[in-house]
């Protein structure tokens, strides 16, 4: 992979043909990709480290209060309370996509009549925003459980659950087709070849399938890692934090995920606004990390087998 | 003949599978069978089928596109706006950025391709509150200027797959052209830009579903007395919950559900395809 990059960009560099006119087309091929980045993100990103040792209500207004921002970050049990729902809820969400899409995507492959059909409509709740698709479900699940008596949002569990089955439904479809396609990779000659050496079909999958499609699971791991640590729109639809209690002293939204507890902690009032922002830093770096260490553990594994 | 390809268990799989999609798009068939129902028979019996009692036709439909004080046609709109624009805006500038980025190669390419790198693990909530303020310091507050921080914010990953891309073309077509005297500009556009269609359409399949439903973006960044999109608007009718008149939000989100399935019905072999290409690349 890296030395294929490396003779590449030697072409790049000894090509002066092609290299010195784009060069002289700079204003045009690059400058307003990069104004816009500058706007939409390395402006926005550097104040926002900024702002969040600050006290504001606007940027101009802001005042340096040092690391409290972020003492009173962490000292929130809300904050506490959204982390360990985020993990549990990226642990539960990873394992039952995975599994579920991989299964289905390994029966898909097979020679099944309406293969194809079947896929497409697995694939189609990803094509519906995360809003639409929480006020559907908090439609579904309320009137599921009108039959006991109760509703979504009396009790955190229901709405952790109904959160892992909304988004396990948006998602086996996509994660399924990431899996049809590796599965699809797969050197037919090595199955005829364990077929032939007699290997029972799970042994073909244990031992052939699966460290062939090892790319395939760790893209879809990365991606529903991510997904689940970034999951918003739909929080924000399905339940919007509720219940809420009283738990040392302050306000904890039981159902809330770490990007909801960011954007409700902004909007409390402007004292919070620094505190939300150190929150979000907070986040970043969390994501970043993860993001980090799941790609090269997969990796390494990846060049193991 | 045909039928002797598929054995036993692959026609018991057939069934199996059938039941389940049939499970799979039971929420949207709820979604139908609610949006021709009335307010009180959503809130009781929300499975039942419509009856002679609640039947209620089109009148939902009719209710739902001038519901809440907001005009659905308005916020279908302003969504399609946003999005054709954006996506447009996006294909055009960082296929050429990303052209340059990996034939020119020099230190700031080369340190902007790592932002681009680095900004696809940042997540929204980092520079939301900021992005807001710089948006409506800068006018880019309404739906004909917001896609300038779309380009922005979604560069990244668009600048990925396509330099990705661009690095396995053959650069030999390259240097013919520049020999029979083709400048850059015809260059990128007669001969790169089309090699580039097939990652033309996966990014612009997963930039228009980003944009299509990308709710907080909007509703943080618009002027949101002036403007909203339809996720904003279901949003903003969900807000009313218990006043709501259930069976006219689940009219509308009908409403916004069947373009997107007609597109999906027609595309779907291209949509799959983008998503595969774009997940391995990415």
């Amino acid at each position: 992979m890296k030395k294929k990059k490396k003779t590449n960009d030697g072409t790049s560099v000894n090509s002066w043909l092609v290299r010195r006119p784009i060069q002289r087309w700079f204003p045009l091929f690059i400058l307003p990709t990069f104004i816009c980045f500058m706007i939409g993100f390395v402006w926005p990103f550097i104040q926002g480290i900024y702002l969040s040792f600050c006290n504001f209500n606007i940027p101009k207004d802001a005042k340096w209060v040092g690391l409290s921002n972020y003492a009173k970050a962490f000292s929130d049990s809300g904050f506490g309370h959204a982390f360990w729902n985020t993990a549990a809820f990226a642990v539960v969400s990873i394992v039952l996509i995975n599994v579920i899409a991989f299964f289905i995507a390994y029966l898909l492959t097979q020679k099944i009549l309406g293969a194809n059909l079947f896929r497409t409509v697995f694939f189609m709740p990803n094509l519906i925003g995360g809003v639409v698709l929480g006020y559907i479900w908090s439609m579904i699940f309320d009137a599921i459980l009108k039959n006991y008596n109760t509703y979504l949002t009396s009790n955190a569990t229901y709405g952790f659950w109904g959160l892992v089955i909304l988004v396990a439904w948006q998602q086996i479809g996509y994660m399924m087709i990431i899996y049809i396609a590796g599965l699809q990779a797969v050197p037919g000659d090595m199955l005829e070849a364990a077929k032939i050496d007699g290997a029972t079909n799970a042994q073909t999958l244990f031992r052939v399938i699966i460290p062939n499609v090892m790319s395939s699971i760790t893209i879809c791991t990365f991606l529903t890692l991510t997904n689940s640590f970034k999951l918003f729109d739909q929080n924000l639809a399905l339940t919007g934090g509720a219940p809420s209690v009283m738990l040392n002293g302050g306000k904890v939204n039981m159902t809330e995920l770490l990007a909801l507890n960011i954007y409700s902690t902004y909007n409390i009032n402007r004292n919070y606004h620094g505190v939300a922002q150190a929150k979000a830093v907070v986040f970043f770096l969390l994501v970043a990390v993860l993001a980090i260490a799941q790609l090269t553990a997969t990796r390494s594994k990846e060049v193991q087998q | 003949m045909k039928n002797k390809q598929y054995s036993l268990g692959s026609k018991i799989l057939t069934v199996i599978f059938a039941i389940l999609s049939v499970v799979w798009i039971l929420p949207i068939v709820e979604v139908l069978i609610n949006s021709f129902k009335s307010n009180d028979y959503v809130n009781t019996d929300a499975f039942a089928l419509p009856n002679a009692d609640s039947f209620v036709g089109f009148a939902n439909y009719v209710k739902g596109v001038t519901f809440g004080n907001y005009p659905f046609v308005k916020a279908l709109g302003y969504s399609l706006i946003i999005t054709i624009l954006s996506v447009a805006l996006i294909l055009l500038f960082t296929s050429m950025t990303a052209w340059y980025i990996a034939r020119v190669n020099s230190l700031f390419a080369k340190i902007f391709y790592y932002l681009c790198l680095f900004s696809m693990i940042v997540p929204f909530q980092m520079v939301m509150f900021t992005l807001t303020f710089t948006a409506s310091q800068l006018k880019l507050n309404t739906p004909y200027t917001i896609p300038v921080i779309y380009l922005g914010f979604g560069a990244g990953m668009a600048i990925f797959m396509f330099v990705g891309f661009v690095k396995g073309l053959p650069l030999e077509i390259e240097e013919a052209v520049a020999i029979d005297g083709g400048g850059p500009v015809c260059t990128f556009f007669m001969v790169v830009l089309p090699m580039l269609k097939p990652t033309l359409i996966s990014v612009g399949i997963l930039e228009i579903m980003w944009v299509l439903n990308d709710y907080l973006l909007p509703y943080l960044v618009l002027d949101r007395t002036k403007y909203m999109t339809i996720p904003i608007l279901v949003q903003y009718l969900k807000g009313s919950y218990g006043s709501v008149d259930l069976g006219a939000t689940m009219a509308v989100i009908m409403l916004s559900i069947i373009p997107i399935i007609i597109v999906y019905i027609f595309c779907q072999k291209h949509i799959i395809k983008g998503v595969a290409a774009g997940a391995v690349k990415g």
